[in-house]
């Protein structure tokens, strides 16, 4: 089968955001094994495919925290997706199956790739971008539940510090919206306040209150 | 193990329902102001949550060690407008140097 036309700029686009996917799967595959054992991370990257949800529930269970805390939290920092798949919906196609099937290609990149900054949403360039990233992320993170013994230790390798380096990038790239800095500060205040009175996980949950400030003063 | 394995079902499940959400059930609508104003600002609140508390935090408590280096070293790769894989890279080194030195 060959790939059609329309597709190419997404996917050549879409190779240097997969090298990124490779690297980060490597490390959540090096640091979720010790935890899960060898199967389930690779099984995880293959059914979930969303690296920061991955990575957020994993801290979550490390720390100790239970697996509804781990889902709300996973959940809870993919909900950035909702209003992504709002801004891609009028380019998707088809019947209720096809758009939902098109709406699992949206990862941060392939989104900030394709959204126009007047409004329109470029479906091809969405879809070719999503293409490398998938196998990169997965086949990462089997190369990180393998090879993790032969890397040496994480800790050594500064690895868990990939977690909070991953999502100061993401959050650099939301911080051009409005209100997005005072969003940050103030959750970033709740979950470190509330970090050594609550148990593993819902500080950072709590922290979502600071979407509340969304609310205020935008009536029209 | 169980709920390692619980933990990949739910958030399977519930990552497919919101990926899917906006194409299925909006199609050319938009969502009221009022709701898109805050979910926008999810990610914002709840990335810095998680940026402050996996660096900061250990078993439950508020601790400063190389982590911190490693954000550091991160935050100057954002501020230099580097990729997202090199800003993960140099956090992983200037964590490991820190470590190696302490």
């Amino acid at each position: 089968m060959r790939l059609p036309d329309a597709y190419r700029p997404g996917v050549r686009a879409g190779l240097a955001f997969a090298l990124a996917s490779l690297v980060l799967g490597v490390s959540f595959g090096v640091l979720a094994e010790p935890l899960m054992g060898p199967v389930a991370p690779v099984v995880m990257s293959a059914v979930v495919f969303a690296g920061a949800a991955q990575f957020g529930a994993t801290a979550v269970l490390a720390a100790g925290g239970d697996a509804a805390t781990a889902v709300t939290a996973g959940i809870m920092l993919n909900a950035r997706f909702l209003p992504m798949g709002v801004a891609a919906a009028p380019a998707l196609r088809g019947r209720v199956l096809r758009r939902a099937a098109e709406g699992q290609a949206t990862v941060d990149a392939s989104w900030a790739l394709a959204v126009r900054s007047e409004g329109g949403f470029d479906r091809e360039l969405f879809l070719g971008a999503t293409l490398p990233q998938y196998p990169a992320w997965v086949g990462g993170t089997a190369l990180g539940v393998l090879g993790g013994e032969a890397l040496g230790d994480p800790a050594a390798l500064g690895l868990d510090a990939i977690f909070p380096a991953f999502f100061l990038g993401l959050l650099a790239a939301e911080l051009g919206r409005p209100r997005a800095a005072a969003a940050a500060l103030i959750g970033g205040a709740i979950a470190l306040s509330l970090t050594s009175l609550l148990p593993p996980g819902l500080p950072v949950l709590l922290a979502s209150a600071a979407a509340l400030i969304g609310l205020w003063g935008d009536r029209r | 193990m169980t709920e390692v394995w619980i933990t990949i079902a739910g958030l399977a499940l519930g990552t497919v329902v919101i990926k899917a959400a906006g194409p299925v059930a909006l199609g050319g609508r938009e969502l009221p102001r009022a709701a898109s104003g805050l979910i926008a600002l999810l990610a914002p609140a709840l990335l810095a949550a998680l940026v402050l508390t996996d660096t900061f935090s250990h078993d439950g408590e508020l601790t400063v060690d190389a982590r911190a280096a490693g954000l550091a070293c991160a935050a100057v790769a954002v501020l230099a407008r580097a990729p997202l894989l090199v800003t993960v890279l140099v956090a992983a080194l200037g964590t490991a140097l820190a470590r190696a030195i302490a």
